[in-house]
């Protein structure tokens, strides 16, 4: 194990992509994923790290570089936020159904407008049909260990997509932590080099991005949806295997105090740390309250989730984002679509909250549950919003 | 992928769409798309071999044994470029039926 030392997150996370010996890296600098791409440049350039660093002129350049790079067989890195996830999203669909490994770190922040640069997921979630693998990390040891485990799950033959790694603006990529890092060695036991399906080389050669005509289009599509399904167990292998290494457990679906709960609250990212302090509280004072900690969003971990809820009388999801005019909110909508068919189901409700970087802290998780649990008449709710 | 298209299951197509035997298109007929069909006429040809260079597909080409100009109907799509430009108007396009 390597030294355990207080460093902000977003650098770690970069030391992290420099330690995985990535090859081309190629991003554009948007708060707040700024400080991860700043360092990686810097170390590229005093030559810590052997890598193409390409300065593109966009975030739709730095996916358009990013697919060609994986296309060419380099082990590939990006990083980018809200409004570069929204210019790049035309690649971002097309990085996935090519089926390009690569890992991309989103520094989750807020969708315009309003013109904001704080935290809440709705940049991911507009993501969330994509096709690529997404996963959500609570702290900045979650993010450090994550970028070697996306690589990892991404360049796994059996495998073959892109991984997004979601990591809460400014609440984990600009705060110091203490992170314990990895060394050289356990990054070359743990990551195999890259031996991609097919690679873009005069030896052999393919055509990559070809037309799909009416008759193959829907084969390809189910082939990918397939082919993500299909990734959940390698997914939960690379993270053994993980922690057979650094003695830490991630899976899909993590609880905290769930034993005996008859209100279960379902949080993902930072705000899951939040909650198990109010979870704390609310035991301590003999409720009996426990935490979901939805890691793994691509693939949806259904089955999981359904064995993860059973036997709760209620349970509470924290929405980090709105879908406009919809029918509740992305997380909430899945967790009640895949409870449909239960024959015995909890009280699902929904709060929509830390918006646009609004705090949320402890005592307003406690808040939210005894507000959902006494309006039970709403689709959902939107907690702390002025009338 | 040497079997037809319309015959490939999920399983079987390849990740990402990706095509490993070069120039397999040519294994798919779009000739099948035609509405009208070009209609040469020999004798006004002067063999300029303008509608060669200009049609789109590879669908015309001199046959120089005969001395006259080729359509392959596989590839031919009807688009009726060559009988534009023909300078003698020795191509005429007539509807498919």
């Amino acid at each position: 194990m390597g030294d355990k030392v207080g460093v902000e997150v977003s650098i770690a996370a970069a030391e992290a992509v420099a330690l995985c010996d990535a090859d081309v890296v190629a991003a554009y600098p948007i708060t707040p994923q700024t400080h991860i791409v700043e360092h990686l440049s810097e170390l590229v350039a005093d030559g810590k790290l052997d890598a193409e660093f390409v300065p593109v002129e966009s975030e739709h350049s730095a996916m358009s570089v990013c697919c060609g790079s994986a296309a060419a067989g380099a082990r590939t890195f990006t990083a980018t936020a809200a409004q570069g996830l929204a210019l790049m999203g035309e690649i971002v669909y097309i990085a996935s159904s090519m089926r390009l490994p690569m890992v991309m770190l989103v520094a989750n922040r807020a969708l315009s407008a309003p013109l904001s640069i704080w935290n809440d997921h709705s940049d991911t979630m507009m993501m969330r049909d994509s096709g690529w693998i997404q996963i959500f990390s609570s702290n900045g040891q979650d993010v450090y260990d994550h970028v070697f485990h996306g690589f990892r799950v991404a360049e796994d033959p059996e495998v073959s997509l892109p991984v997004m790694i979601s990591m809460d603006g400014f609440i984990l990529t600009h705060v110091i932590e203490p992170i314990e890092f990895w060394t050289k060695k356990m990054a070359e036991e743990y990551l195999p080099p890259f031996q991609p399906l097919h690679r873009l080389h005069p030896d052999k050669v393919v055509t990559m991005g070809a037309f799909g005509m009416p008759e193959i289009y829907a084969e390809q599509k189910m082939a990918h949806d397939q082919a993500l399904i299909n990734s959940k167990p390698l997914i939960t292998k690379a993270w053994d295997d993980l922690a057979k290494l650094t003695g830490r457990h991630y899976s899909a679906v993590e609880r905290y105090k769930t034993e005996g709960a008859e209100t279960l609250i379902v949080a993902m990212g930072s705000v899951s740390e939040t909650a198990s302090l109010a979870v704390d509280q609310m035991r301590d004072k003999g409720r009996k309250v426990g935490l979901i900690n939805l890691r793994l969003w691509r693939p949806f971990p259904g089955d999981e989730i359904r064995e993860a809820l059973r036997g709760a009388k209620d349970v509470v999801v924290l929405d980090r984002s709105v879908s406009v005019g919809g029918a509740n909110a992305p997380v909430t909508s899945e967790i009640r679509a895949i409870m449909y068919h239960e024959a015995s189901r909890p009280k699902i409700h929904c709060m929509i909250a830390g918006i646009g970087g609004r705090d949320v802290a402890p005592e307003n998780v406690s808040e939210m549950v005894d507000m959902a649990l006494t309006n039970t008449d709403s689709e959902y709710l939107m907690y702390g919003v002025r009338s | 992928m040497s079997k037809p298209m319309e015959e490939i299951g999920w399983k079987e197509v390849e990740p990402g769409g990706i095509i490993t035997e070069p120039g397999n298109a040519s294994s798919y007929h779009t000739g099948a798309w035609r509405s009208a069909r070009p209609v040469y006429h020999e004798e006004k040809c002067i063999r300029c071999q303008r509608c060669f260079i200009m049609c789109p597909d590879a669908a015309i080409s001199p046959d120089f044994e005969k001395n006259l100009m080729v359509w392959n109907f596989d590839y031919c799509k009807g688009c009726g470029i060559c009988s534009y430009e023909c300078p003698v108007d020795a191509i005429d396009m007539v509807e498919e039926v």
